[in-house]
């Protein structure tokens, strides 16, 4: 068998989570060695319309570029979601909040009805086409991304975790954010970033989505030491899939 | 004879969102030439209502991964005015040597290995890592430098965990400062052969010139090459700065038909900014390795070849490093002190203005007495870019029509790469069209 041939495309995003695959810098040319990148439009100008793996990064926003996607997955053996606008919608999510006719006129003014200023509700990947594969983060971490590719090629399932961000930002020896006031999302969110914002001070504003399978009652406990609640804490998670809700919680 | 031409470009490679170029030629008459934006946009201006004025540069960093942090400075900026926080040296400094890291990721990555495969004729940087093991190596090295510069400050290379109104969540150590200023003088032989590669090259980038409007930040007070404090300039404003809070009178924006971002003139139909445009205001005020590296090239103030922005960009990464070796001594000679920084909500009005890697953006916010964002506006480089890149179109295909189709479209992507867009930040961009 030939190497796994990998094409990689954007829809509405930052392109922050490419970047961050660029960003593997000398593990990148490993990468590259090991699969053959066919498309990639921010980084290359070659192109092809066959592929094995497809990473999709960003969220869907246009009647438009549903179908694209659905192209996409017709031609795609696997298919990956790579960081939150594509796992969860992300920050696109936000305009869920408003009327779309005025988040236009807001932005556009009189010119807000010119066809090619459209836009529909923002879309995770996974409310279009079937997902094998979840990335997660804003951005996304790249070793972490270099590890699930990894176990793709050598055939393997990729674990990621299943635990809340509080696991890794307690193994770090962090002060808890909730002393200081902040209405930190540790307890309910997916570990996996080295609970990196908490650690700077900054609290988890909850980009790699709730956790699948929630403690619930060990959430509650803690939750109501501090004096909130569940929703309270559900009502801070909306930055990143605004509208979006956890499993079984 | 060229009389038919048919290029489309739909997508450009290699370029930061997505932009077309369509170019129609019949019987030697240029029909349609265009420079179009189609990217989805995302109406960050509108989602940005009703949140804290805590959280807004969390928010719109995630306009664009490339500038993420520029864009963290400049609502950051706002904010603080609109709030009337005031910043201490530390901070400032701290988030100066954060803003040079990401002028440096953005810089090498946009010369290494979007722009530089051209220089080559190669599609992308990935065949030229047989080719040219060498540069690539150099190339990779100073931008893993510049994340790992950015991961120090901003607490990691894309969208900063740092920064909070009125300061820093917090600071690097003394000892990490030491290592980074270590870093960065261990960089300097990599730009330099980096610089020595695309010098040999040189003679590839085009030769084409159109008398355009520069405008970009400039400090008087002290006299800085600067990418953070100071005014609005430009030559054709007789270099007099105006106040960032007179941005609206700068960047007049406009919506067209060919592109979902809004496009901008000052004084003419167009502007540029960015690199080329920082340089060609305040390249006296670079510092001494700067000055060498844009003599070796032969950049001189008042150049209107847009293609030289690359250069200037790498110029720029001289400068960026030589000045942040400096501001690390300040620190380390000052001390570090543990500050906290604190805020409280206020209603207030605020602009913000900092320069992106790929030129001059601006922010501006509202807020009612909770701190809760009204209104919001935003300009991009890009966005202020897209009329002047329409101009040098105009100009440049008549003068090469005669080279043939696939010159005509490989230089046209050239040129729109030159201006390092970045298309999700103005909304996306880039494609190539030619129509026979």
């Amino acid at each position: 068998m030939g190497k796994p041939r990998i094409a990689i495309f954007d829809f509405a995003c930052c392109e922050g989570c490419q970047l961050q695959i660029v960003n593997l810098e000398e593990e990148l040319l490993d990468l590259i060695g090991a699969a053959d990148v066919v498309e990639w439009r921010e980084a290359m100008s070659e192109q092809s319309h066959e592929y094995d793996i497809a990473i999709i990064e960003g969220s869907i926003t246009r009647p438009e570029d549903e179908k694209r996607l659905e192209v996409i997955r017709t031609r795609a053996k696997i298919l990956i979601a790579l960081g939150a606008c594509a796992t969860i919608g992300g920050i696109n999510k936000l305009k869920s909040n408003f009327d779309l006719a005025d988040v236009k006129r807001c932005v556009y003014g009189k010119s807000a009805n010119m066809p090619h200023l459209d836009t529909s509700p923002t879309k995770a990947i996974d409310e279009v086409v079937k997902v094998d594969y979840k990335v997660h983060g804003c951005p996304i971490d790249r070793k972490e991304f270099a590890y699930i590719v990894r176990c793709l090629l050598m055939g393997k399932k990729p674990e990621i975790p299943e635990w809340p961000v509080c696991v890794e930002c307690k193994a770090k020896g962090n002060p808890c954010l909730w002393d200081y006031e902040q209405v930190c999302l540790g307890p309910i969110i997916r570990a996996g970033c080295g609970a990196r914002c908490p650690s700077s001070g900054l609290r988890c504003f909850g980009c790699r989505g709730y956790i699948d399978n929630p403690n619930v009652n060990a959430a509650k406990d803690v939750i109501e030491k501090y004096g909130l609640t569940i929703d309270v804490l559900k009502s801070k998670m909306i930055l990143f899939g605004t509208g979006y809700e956890p499993t079984n919680a | 004879m060229h009389k038919n031409m048919d290029i489309n470009v739909h997508h450009v490679t290699r370029v930061e969102g997505h932009g077309n170029i369509v170019v129609n030629v019949t019987n030697g008459k240029i029909e349609k030439l265009q420079w179009q934006v189609p990217e989805a946009p995302r109406f960050f201006e509108a989602m940005v209502r009703g949140q804290s004025y805590e959280d807004i540069q969390t928010i719109v960093s995630r306009i664009c991964g490339i500038c993420s942090i520029t864009h963290s400075l400049a609502a950051i900026k706002a904010v603080e005015s609109a709030m009337g926080l005031k910043v201490s040296e530390q901070a400032d400094k701290l988030r100066i040597l954060m803003h040079y890291s990401e002028q440096m990721q953005s810089h090498t990555l946009h010369v290494g290995y979007l722009a530089a495969p051209d220089f080559f004729g190669a599609p992308s940087v990935v065949p030229l890592v047989a080719k040219a093991a060498d540069v690539v190596k150099a190339i990779v090295g100073a931008h893993r430098v510049a994340n790992e510069w950015s991961d120090l400050l901003a607490g990691r290379t894309t969208h900063p965990v740092t920064l909070i109104p009125g300061g820093l969540t917090r600071i690097p150590t003394e000892k990490q400062l030491r290592q980074l200023q270590k870093t960065l003088k261990d960089t300097i032989p990599a730009l330099k052969v980096i610089a020595d590669v695309v010098l040999s090259v040189a003679g590839n980038i085009p030769k084409f010139e159109r008398d355009t409007e520069y405008v970009s930040l400039k400090q008087t007070k002290p006299p800085t090459y600067t990418f953070y404090h100071g005014g609005i300039t430009s030559a054709d404003n007789g270099g007099k700065v105006v106040p960032i809070e007179k941005w609206h009178d700068v960047a007049n924006e406009y919506i067209v038909e060919q592109s979902t971002s809004k496009w901008a003139k000052w004084h003419r139909d167009s502007y540029a900014v960015g690199a080329l445009a920082r340089f060609n205001n305040n390249s006296e005020l670079l510092s001494p390795m700067g000055k060498e590296a844009a003599k070796m090239f032969g950049l001189k103030k008042g150049c209107c070849n847009p293609f030289m922005n690359t250069v200037a960009q790498l110029v720029e990464c001289f400068h960026v490093v030589e000045t942040s070796i400096a501001i690390i001594d300040e620190l380390l000679t000052k001390g570090l002190k543990d500050e906290k920084a604190t805020s409280t909500a206020k209603a207030g009005k605020g602009a913000g203005c900092v320069e992106a890697p790929r030129g001059i953006l601006f922010h501006e916010y509202e807020f009612d007495k909770k701190g809760k964002c009204t209104a919001a506006d935003i300009c991009i480089p890009t966005g202020q870019n897209h009329a002047n890149i329409q101009k040098d179109f105009e100009k440049l295909v008549p003068e090469i029509i005669h080279e043939g189709e696939k010159a005509v479209r490989q230089k046209l992507e050239m040129l729109v790469r030159a201006y390092d867009p970045c298309i999700s930040c103005s909304t996306h961009m880039l494609e190539v069209k030619f129509v026979k």
